[in-house]
């Protein structure tokens, strides 16, 4: 089965290819269709149970050497719902056949990177697929209609060059102290305290950090994200930049630092920092998706803050997170692609009273919001709470102020946000905007839903994501 | 060709970071697109010697082998797409001048 | 051992030049050089496989992209030219010292390392170990040229499209 979620993808790309040109109006509805079975496998099965039959020889003929945990399963699962809500998207905001086929082929490529980054136990083969999604990504971005499209590019993938430098020769110095690159072996060496391994293990972290953007190597991700047509920004800010820097931390942390106490303060420390700065950076931007961006890199610290603290609660803490942020995120960037197409602008000091006009968007991007700041009983309080507790279960009480105090900031950017976009007069320069099409509701409005019913049923929605993993 | 090869992993780790801090100075100094990707190419030579010391340090010469050709590929496709990147760029502003990335705001 | 000093000392020569010289097509020369004496290296190390590739593919292949690109974008004046051929000697000319100065430090390094236990026999044959455990690499490769391909179809397209 694990092997499927890479072929599949794979397969489609090569197949639609060879469809004639006519027939390629199929191609986003062949990829939701994969992004829909996956994430269906991710939910039902948990993959262990299909390898029968057929798929046992072509494994083994394969031999990829692939594991799943409830880990991977949440990524699985956040990347099948992110790239269904892109593609939906992306019918709506792409104009024409040639872009909406080139983005779905685009998406799957980058899907079959995530989902190699989710199943891997290799920490070279984690480098080869996070490569492979970043430069699946940067075409993406690199294709768009916008007028800083290349600029946005070119800074993702020098960004992504230099990630690569340090994580490859970590690689190096895993090689010298260890003599290999499994994740097995990365324990071993660090659980011996080599030297040599440790000084390998912080250099893959810093490479893991850029690709994260946390600070201070977080100048790339806002150019990226505005600069992203709106589809591929869904995409990019639901699951490619939280996949291959946040999640590969999450495997790191979970597999190999074993809660060593060098890892963990690296991690409390950048994650810290990453918060205050991304929050109060999120503060003073005028453009929506920019502040959306500020607000991701503020959240992903939040993540790196949580595997800092009590092992099992923090990975537990910090994997719930992820998974609510990228269904929020996404959500938030399908709103303001839909406040987009409906306006011409994303300069949100020239909004106002959109909520007349747009309810729907303006009710889901409320629910959004609320979510990521943290209020009850919506899904995103309960991450921050169990983050706040894995801190403090570690005796890390001053982090724990940190992540209560920034979650007040959080709100106060949210609210300063709704407050000018949907909230208070309308403009009579808006008469003419009317609610986005169904075609971008309903992403929206489905996301809402994952997100206020997950805070309802929390204690059995934990069961299900995280049951076997943590 | 048989030259006795030293053992030292200070011989090799100088030259690597004699590679590296060249390609990082090449990259700073410069305002030129082209420049600063020969920047980065200079700097994926430094970590596939790197790679190649480490292996043979260790005696694990086919396993840094098996990564470096894996790396090389990477490396090939990551230059098209930047070279893209770079054509569309100078045909957009008709410059080289990594300045133009710089004035994106809002 | 005298000789591979020399040979790594003439490498970091030929990447010192590609980052210093004047006009991109040397730079390029310089970086061609310096990926064919990086294999020259691999190749004394007993890294032939890799230093095949590394001669082909980056100083062949690589070489030739950055070329065209080199060629296809040409400065706008030879006034400008030369105002951003000053201000960068200004900031690069001080690296050759730092190379010198850094290279000397080093060598009078000689801490212990503690490498792990070298295998006394190698770890067998690379086209084994490539083959046979890391065919989600080779899996990877395939992915990333398609992603290429999939790059090279939109970037350079749109280059024709827009020129119309």
């Amino acid at each position: 089965m694990s092997d499927l979620l890479l072929l599949v993808p794979f397969v489609a790309v090569v197949l639609l290819y060879l469809l004639p040109k006519r027939a390629r109006a199929v191609g986003l509805w062949v990829a939701f269709g994969i992004l829909a079975l996956e994430a269906a496998a991710a939910v039902l099965d948990r993959f262990a149970t299909v390898d029968v039959g057929l798929l046992a020889p072509l494994e083994k003929l394969l031999g990829f050497h692939l594991a799943t945990d409830g880990l991977s399963g949440l990524v699985i699962l956040c990347t099948g719902l992110v790239g269904m809500a892109a593609l939906l998207v992306a019918r709506r905001t792409l104009e024409s056949v040639n872009e909406r086929f080139l983005f779905a082929n685009l998406v799957l490529v980058a899907v079959v990177g995530i989902n190699g980054m989710a199943m891997v136990r290799d920490l070279f083969s984690l480098y080869v697929f996070v490569e492979v999604t970043a430069v699946a990504t940067v075409i993406l971005v690199a294709a768009g209609r916008g007028d800083h499209v290349l600029e946005g590019a070119w800074k993702y993938i020098f960004l992504s060059v230099v990630a690569s430098v340090l994580m490859l020769t970590s690689l190096g110095f895993f090689l010298l102290s260890t003599g290999g690159i499994t994740l097995d072996a990365a324990r071993t060496g660090l659980a011996a305290n080599a030297p040599l391994a440790w000084i390998a293990m912080a250099l893959f972290l810093c490479g893991l950090f850029v690709k994260g953007a946390m600070v201070p190597f977080h100048g790339w991700l806002a150019d990226a994200y505005t600069a992203a047509p709106a589809p591929v920004s869904v995409f990019m800010a639901g699951i490619v930049t939280k996949a291959s820097g946040i999640f590969a931390l999450l495997r790191i942390a979970q597999s190999t630092l074993g809660g060593a106490t060098p890892g963990r303060e690296i991690l409390l420390v950048v994650g810290a920092v990453t918060i205050v700065v991304g929050a109060f950076l999120a503060l003073t931007q005028t453009n929506f998706k920019r502040m959306l961006a500020y607000s991701s890199i503020s959240q992903m610290g939040y993540i790196v803050l949580a595997l800092g603290g009590d092992l099992h609660l923090g990975i537990l803490a910090a994997g719930l997170h992820f998974f609510n942020h990228a269904v929020s995120k996404s959500q938030l960037f399908a709103n303001a692609a839909a406040v987009e197409k409906q306006l011409g602008t994303l300069d949100i000091d020239e909004m106002g009273g959109l909520g007349a006009r747009m309810p729907v968007t303006a009710g889901t991007s409320a629910v959004a919001s609320l979510s990521i700041a943290g209020l009850p009983p919506l899904a995103g309080f309960w991450s921050k709470l169990l983050i706040i507790l894995a801190l403090w279960n570690a005796k890390e009480y001053a982090f724990a102020a940190v992540a209560i105090l920034a979650s007040l900031v959080t709100l106060a950017y949210f609210l300063s946000l709704q407050r000018k976009v949907f909230f208070g007069k309308p403009l009579e320069k808006w008469a003419g905007a009317r609610e986005a099409s169904a075609g971008l509701l309903v992403p929206a409005v489905a996301l809402a839903l994952v997100t206020i019913a997950l805070g309802i049923g929390f204690p059995f929605a934990l069961r299900i994501l995280l049951g076997g993993g943590a | 060709m048989t030259i006795e090869m030293p053992q030292s992993f200070w011989l090799y780790f100088t030259f690597f970071v004699l590679l590296l801090v060249d390609g990082l100075w090449c990259m700073l100094a410069t305002r030129n697109l082209v420049r600063i990707l020969i920047g980065l190419e200079i700097l994926m030579k430094s970590v596939t010697f790197f790679l190649i010391a480490a292996g043979y340090l260790s005696g694990r010469m086919a396993l840094a082998q098996a990564l470096v050709v894996t790396v090389i590929v990477i490396e090939v496709v990551v230059v098209v797409v930047v070279a893209g990147i770079i054509l569309g760029f100078h045909r957009k502003h008709d410059s080289l001048d990594v300045g133009n990335t710089k004035r994106m705001k809002g | 051992m005298i000789w591979f000093t020399l040979l790594l000392v003439v490498l970091v020569l030929a990447a010192l030049w590609a980052s210093m010289t004047t006009t991109l097509l040397r730079a390029t020369l310089g970086l061609a050089l310096a990926s064919a004496l990086l294999s020259v290296v691999m190749f004394s190390m007993g890294a032939t496989l890799a230093a095949a590739m590394e001669l082909s593919v980056c100083a062949g292949l690589i070489s030739v992209v950055l070329v065209s690109v080199a060629s296809l974008t040409r400065p706008r004046s030879i006034q400008e030219e030369i105002a951003s051929r000053r201000s960068r000697l200004r900031r690069i000319w001080p690296l050759p010292l730092v190379l010198i100065a850094g290279g000397v430090a080093l060598s009078f390094v000689h801490a212990p390392v503690d490498i792990v236990l070298r295998l006394p026999a190698g770890d067998g044959d690379v086209r084994t170990v490539l083959w046979s455990m890391r065919q989600l690499d080779l899996f990877g490769q395939i992915l990333i040229l398609l992603a290429g391909a999939l790059g090279v179809l939109v970037l350079f397209r749109k280059e024709a499209k827009d020129d119309d």
